[in-house]
């Protein structure tokens, strides 16, 4: 019963009408052409959020994902406001962006690079979304940051810490709100030297990744300058869990601070090992033993439990901030779900509305119309003071937060306190400082 | 030489999760033949039973205090646990302080029951199927055993720490006449690699003297001629199933100090479990004990700076390296036996 009329060059024959029948719906869209990449021509808009849904940061994917759900509701006019109330420009008028009621999709980065690439792709390819945002790391970041970039839409960087995002693999299409190892070391140097004195000795134990080599390097540069030294600086591999081997011989050494430049799990059971051993009951050179965590975040800090007490470390923002935005913000996803937001949704949420901002203020959706809109824009009332998108790495350059882990927290979700409120001139460096050499910006790409 | 100590006494305790999880690997290997991979799911099991047994001591109700507000300026709600209320405050903090000791007698019924469900619902249905089945549908099992408890706990570390008394850490050197601060060791991972001897002792005392012991000896040798003797050797094995999920389930509860249990600790031990068991032997239970420390001990040698500055990486790969040299040179592990895996 088999067809046998089949034959080599008539299967060739009829693939090639074929694929010229598929490819010709994409020929005629590319020469009648959209101005862009995913212009929307209805009455709705897509973005794209790339969160972790799965994998060891889903908990804080998960946060992100209810600040986006909340500045989408409020973009659409819904809900309280939260910080539109609040945000210097008054571009926005709850009724969608451009007119045009905002819609979403998600993807799931599991914190992997090509999972994250192929998530973004897809939301860009088969839900046209017309921006991208969201991640919990560095690697996903500047991934996926390169991928919009070809692709030709805007990507909204979520967490992201690494000095690279924004310095060696910047991109003319990616921004970040969120603010990076440099500036880490630029706010905690000040508060260390003022509590832990000018005369330590620092033993460095790093995560074996990118943003590891950067927050060890911007740490190192700033404590070494005000007069600390640097014992030993130890790489740890990214999957280790348990720490005791690395952290034994720390005493011998000689060092009388540790430096834990690890994030998620691995501080977790850094700072947990840590703590266990005794280090901070020990006394070394005359001195009581301190430990410093240069990049906190909420969900970590719950991980680790009652060891975070008393530790220094910094945050880009934290619910407890008393200004007006963050009020806002905090009352809208308080109620909303019933806790404070933490650092990741804040910048999520920040981050929608200044690319729904510049939007309305460009009068367009064209990437490179949105790119001048946010190139050099100044804003205030989104929970950091005055902050600055600059144009030259389209890094944000606001206030940092130097915190310490509270004696007495009153909730799960009360574990920090804030100890200073570094300002924006202090963490501010030159476009070429070293620490973000090499990389171009680029020109910014329309797609389509 | 301080360092050489610090480094070996930091292995022990690494060590002794190594050997208690291939221990029940290699328990389940030698008697039913399979292949377990969701053994480390085991083991995270384990901890989330001191997990779930901290939970259900902590329990509460909530207190509005007047006097102080929550972060939306809305009077302050309390959480007060039940225990507080019933045993009053000393006491009850003195129950919540010990929550993962105890959990020690929560998870031994759980983990026999879960291992016994493991093996009558859905390993006994593999014993005639080739080894690659075997841990394709082990290595199933793990995943979803996984996600149900990332589903339940969430994918954040949950910190569980050990009762007050254990905390900080012991002085070795001061001990042995040294500097102070020279070696330390903490005190709950010295209780810890005391546990794993007495369950290692107490495992390898059960199998050597009882009667159900010599069975299952005589089982692991010659199942066919153990059953024509009129033995139930399949029930015995599955008790020996649940058993083995026991030892990895307290392995890890008495683990959940030491690292905040979160759902993929389980993998993170399995691969090298399983590295331990191969260079152990394949079915020898001194051989899975002897490799867990000596591989324990290896890795936090490689771990030490001096030997990262002169070998970079090694700290990553040690472990994989031995294992090839010792089955290069004793392709049967270091005490393995003749023919087992090799027909």
């Amino acid at each position: 019963m088999s067809n046998s009329n089949l034959t080599r060059r008539g299967l060739l024959k009829t693939s090639a009408v074929a694929g010229a029948g598929v490819a010709l719906p994409t020929i005629f869209t590319a020469s009648s052409a959209a101005a862009y990449t995913n212009e929307p021509t209805g009455s709705t808009v897509t973005l794209g959020f790339n969160v972790p849904q799965t994998g060891p940061y889903a908990d804080e994917g998960a946060d992100e994902l209810r600040a986006y759900e909340l500045a989408v509701e409020h973009l659409n006019g819904g809900g309280d406001g939260g910080m539109m109330n609040t945000f210097s420009s008054k571009a926005l008028q709850g009724n969608g962006i451009l007119g045009k009621k905002v819609e979403y999709v998600t993807g799931d980065t599991q914190t992997k690079s090509d999972a994250a690439r192929a998530s973004a792709k897809s939301m860009i390819e088969k839900d046209g979304a017309i921006m991208i945002t969201g991640g919990s790391s560095s690697g996903v970041a500047v991934a996926v940051q390169a991928l919009c970039q070809e692709a030709g839409v805007i990507f909204m960087a979520g967490l992201t810490h690494s000095n690279d995002t924004t310095g060696k693999d910047k991109r003319a299409n990616g921004f970040r709100h969120f603010f990076n190892s440099y500036m880490s070391g630029a706010a905690l140097a000040p508060v260390l030297k003022a509590n832990y004195g000018s005369d330590r000795k620092a033993y460095h134990l790093t995560a074996d990744y990118n943003w590891g080599y950067t927050t060890e390097e911007a740490i190192k540069s700033s404590t070494e300058a005000m007069g600390w030294e640097t014992v030993a600086a130890v790489k740890t591999p990214l999957t280790q869990t348990d720490f005791s081997s690395y952290i034994a011989p720390v005493l011998q050494s000689g060092a009388d601070t540790l430096v834990l430049n690890h994030y998620g799990g691995n501080m977790v059971n850094s700072l947990t090992n840590a703590v266990q051993f005794g280090l901070r009951d020990k006394q070394v050179n005359g001195k009581d033993f301190q430990i410093i965590v240069p990049l906190y975040s909420r969900l970590m800090a719950r991980g680790a439990g009652a060891n975070v007490k008393g530790i220094f470390g910094s945050t880009n923002w934290h619910w407890s901030l008393t200004d007006e935005g963050s009020k806002a913000f905090v009352k809208s996803f308080g109620e909303k779900y019933g806790f404070p937001p933490s650092q990741a949704a804040h910048t999520c949420y920040v981050q929608t509305l200044l690319y729904a901002d510049a939007v309305e203020r460009a009068g367009s959706f064209a990437p490179c119309a949105v790119v001048e809109a946010l190139e050099g824009y100044e804003f205030d009332g989104l929970g950091n003071g005055k902050t600055l998108y600059r144009a030259e790495d389209h890094q944000c350059f606001k206030d940092v937060l130097v915190v310490k882990g509270k004696e007495n927290p009153t909730s799960e979700f009360d574990l920090l306190e804030i100890v200073e409120v570094t300002p924006a001139e202090q963490v501010t460096y030159a476009p070429d400082h070293p620490q973000f050499a090499g990389g171009a910006l680029g020109s910014c790409n329309n797609g389509a | 030489m301080d360092a050489i100590i610090l480094q070996i006494l930091n292995g022990l305790d690494k060590g002794s999760a190594y050997a208690l999880i291939a221990l029940g690997l290699t328990l389940i290997f030698g008697t039913l033949g399979v292949v377990n991979f969701a053994h480390g799911a085991l083991f995270m099991i384990g901890a989330f039973c001191a997990v779930t047994l901290s939970r259900i001591i902590t329990i509460s109700h909530e207190v509005v205090d007047e006097s102080r507000t929550d972060f939306l300026g809305n009077p302050l709600k309390v959480d007060v646990p039940y225990v507080h209320d019933w045993f009053g405050k000393e006491t009850g903090d003195v129950i919540i302080d010990w929550a993962v000791p105890l959990a020690i007698l929560f998870a031994i019924p759980i983990m026999i029951l879960i291992g016994v469900a493991m093996e009558r619902g859905l390993i006994k249905h593999f014993y005639k199927r080739p080894h690659a089945d075997q841990i394709l549908v082990t290595f199933g099992l793990a995943i979803v055993l996984q996600e149900i408890i990332k589903y339940f706990y969430g994918a954040n570390p949950i910190p569980t720490p050990a009762p007050e008394a254990f905390t900080g850490s012991f002085d070795f050197g001061a001990m042995l006449g040294m500097e102070a601060n020279q070696i330390i060791y903490p005190y709950w991972r010295l209780v810890y690699f005391a546990f794993a001897a007495v369950i290692i002792g107490a495992v390898f005392a059960f199998l050597q003297f009882t009667t159900f012991g010599m069975v299952v000896r005589a089982g692991m040798a010659d199942r066919e001629t153990v059953g024509l003797l009129g033995i139930n050797i399949d029930k015995r094995f599955t008790i020996m199933f649940g058993i083995a999920a026991a030892v990895a389930g307290l392995a890890g509860v008495m683990y959940a100090p030491i690292n905040s249990p979160n759902y993929h600790m389980g993998m993170d031990f399995l691969v090298l479990s399983f590295v331990v068991v191969v260079v152990g032997g394949m079915g020898s239970l001194p051989g899975a004990v002897l490799a867990g420390f000596l591989l324990g001990i290896l890795e936090s040698f490689a771990s030490m700076k001096e030997i990262i500055d002169l070998i970079p990486g090694i700290n990553q790969i040690i472990i994989y390296l031995v294992a090839i040299i010792i089955l290069l040179t004793r392709p049967r592990g270091l005490m393995g036996r003749k023919g087992v895996m090799e027909d």
